[in-house]
């Protein structure tokens, strides 16, 4: 798998320098440095693409662009460096069973991509398929989940509705008893669901997509969006003009900032979502755990430290800060699902921007601006859907008119009145 | 943690206050159509600096409170009470 790039130098994801068990010994005898995994270059003063947002989802559809539909001459834009945004700050939680038939077969689409990523990508992602529990502790989450896993099964993917003994039996250190505050009553379980390295997908498609001759621009900031009678033709960023015909906006916490700058109003509202991580301890959760209802989501990494979020801050906001409310608010919820953890400390907290949208669906395809498309509104749950949005965008943009997969998440469907309710499945189910 | 000083109660943890957000000019139910209403419920400005927008006081002095606050900073320049606001604009 080799390709030239623009500048004609021959690069390659499988024999030029790929990752092997055999460069991994070379390297190791010959304590040689390993090569930079992509590159800086120069930027041009046009390119047939240009995606705003060097996370996984604008990273990924520039590999895809380049991968399904031959196009290289194509940049990617951040402001500050890849993967730093929503990428780098989500809880890296993959699962597909959502609310929605369109949910069930986009999410699901994009576990398919994660099962294969590594080796399509020659980068070990560490997928971990070890299992998602959605606890239930009303009557209300039963009957969701009931209706939940119907749907899941009719497209096909894994879920089941399993009573407090199977939680137990699953996750020991769960408190099922039935004195607690909000005992279990029962769970949707989800065999497919697991936790990636979310680093390491960010840097995968980096380094394929530089790999097939797509630049990648960090500390590029976008300033404006020229549009010409109803048409993009260019960017300004702080390092110059860039001419385009096309431009994705694959930012999270910036969608309705870049949007403005075209001219197409977005309905979005920004929120922080706040995440924690603790000191490392010995294996003991190999399932992701969420509670709707005490608003906490729980796995344990392969370091050994836990990994909660809870749901977004009560107001909206852009500022990343964590609050001391955030930290007081899961401890309890944690040590409610879990009493045994009381000893555990936390090591840091932190918070990314979510972009929520009236119906917890995405927003995905072309604006009423010719040649400016967005991918955006990714709300809490836009990581686990990087490889799928990344292939319908690819999709989209070389052929100008969203995918089926896709369809149900235009633009248009606000004004319509066609929205995707998946407020049932998407908020805090992490 | 953020601050609200409530012109009743004084300065209170944010926490006490339920957030409604971005006001704007309701059109009329009655003669507006579908594609307006729905514009008016789902698009916002999402404004990243100093937006004017509305809290509840709920475990407060109950009052509807107009806020002055930036969305980057979380600094607050101004709070008044909202039926005050809404009088001195129907003078």
């Amino acid at each position: 798998m080799t390709s030239t790039n623009g500048n004609g130098h021959r690069n390659g994801i499988g024999r030029v320098r790929g990752y092997s068990a055999w460069s991994l010994l070379r390297h190791g005898l010959s304590r040689s440095d390993w090569p930079r995994a992509w590159h800086d270059r120069e930027l041009r003063p046009s390119y047939d693409a240009v995606i705003i947002g060097g996370g996984v989802h604008g990273l990924a559809t520039a590999y895809y662009l380049a991968k399904n539909h031959g196009m290289t001459n194509v940049a990617v834009l951040d402001r500050s460096y890849i993967g730093g945004g929503g990428s780098g700050r989500n809880t890296s939680i993959l699962r597909s069973n959502y609310l929605t038939p369109e949910g069930v077969r986009f999410y699901d689409r994009s576990v398919k991509l994660y099962e294969h990523l590594a080796a399509d990508l020659n980068f070990n992602v560490m997928f971990s398929q070890r299992g998602h529990l959605t606890l239930a502790h009303n009557d209300a989450s039963m009957r969701t989940m009931a209706w939940r896993t119907e749907v899941n099964k009719l497209q096909g993917v894994e879920s089941a509705v399993i009573g407090p003994g199977e939680v137990k039996e699953l996750v020991p250190y769960l408190d099922t008893s039935a004195e607690t505050r909000y005992p279990i009553l029962g769970a949707l379980y989800h065999p497919p669901g697991g936790v990636v390295r979310h680093d390491a997908v960010v840097w995968g498609y980096a380094r394929a997509a530089d790999a097939h001759g797509v630049h990648i621009h960090q500390k590029t900031e976008v300033t404006g969006i020229d549009v010409e009678r109803g048409r993009v033709t260019g960017v300004q960023t702080t390092r110059g003009r860039i001419a385009t015909p096309v431009v994705l906006n694959a930012t999270a916490g910036w969608s309705s900032l870049i949007s403005d700058m075209a001219g197409v109003a977005m309905p979005v509202q920004t929120f922080p979502l706040q995440a924690a991580v603790t000191e490392p301890v010995r294996p003991f959760l190999d399932t992701v755990v969420v509670s709707g209802t005490l608003h906490v989501y729980v796995s344990q990494t392969d370091r050994g430290e836990l990994v909660f979020g809870a749901s977004v801050d009560p107001f909206a906001s852009y500022s990343m800060r964590g609050s001391l409310e955030f930290t007081e608010g899961i401890a309890g919820h944690v040590l409610e699902l879990m009493p045994a953890l009381a000893k555990m400390r936390l090591l840091r907290q932190w918070a990314g921007l979510c972009d929520m949208t009236p119906d917890y669906s995405p927003i995905m395809g072309p604006t009423p601006v010719e040649g400016f498309y967005v991918d955006v509104g990714w709300g809490t749950y836009g990581f686990k859907a990087g490889p799928v949005s990344g292939e319908a965008m690819a999709a989209c943009l070389a052929e100008g008119k969203p995918p089926e997969i896709i369809s149900a998440f235009g633009l248009d469907r606000f004004l319509s009145g066609r929205l995707v309710g998946e407020k049932g499945a998407a908020a805090v189910g992490h | 943690m953020m601050l609200l000083p409530c012109p009743w109660c004084g300065p209170r943890n944010a926490g006490e206050f339920k957030y409604a957000g971005e006001g704007g000019a309701r059109p009329d139910p009655a003669t507006t159509t579908p594609e307006e209403w729905r514009r008016y419920l789902y698009f916002h400005a999402n404004t990243r600096g100093w937006v004017t927008e509305s809290w509840y006081h709920g475990a407060g002095c109950r009052r509807w409170l107009v806020v002055e606050r930036h969305t980057l900073t979380h600094e607050v320049r101004e709070v008044r009470d909202a039926v005050q606001v809404a009088r001195e604009g129907a003078r």
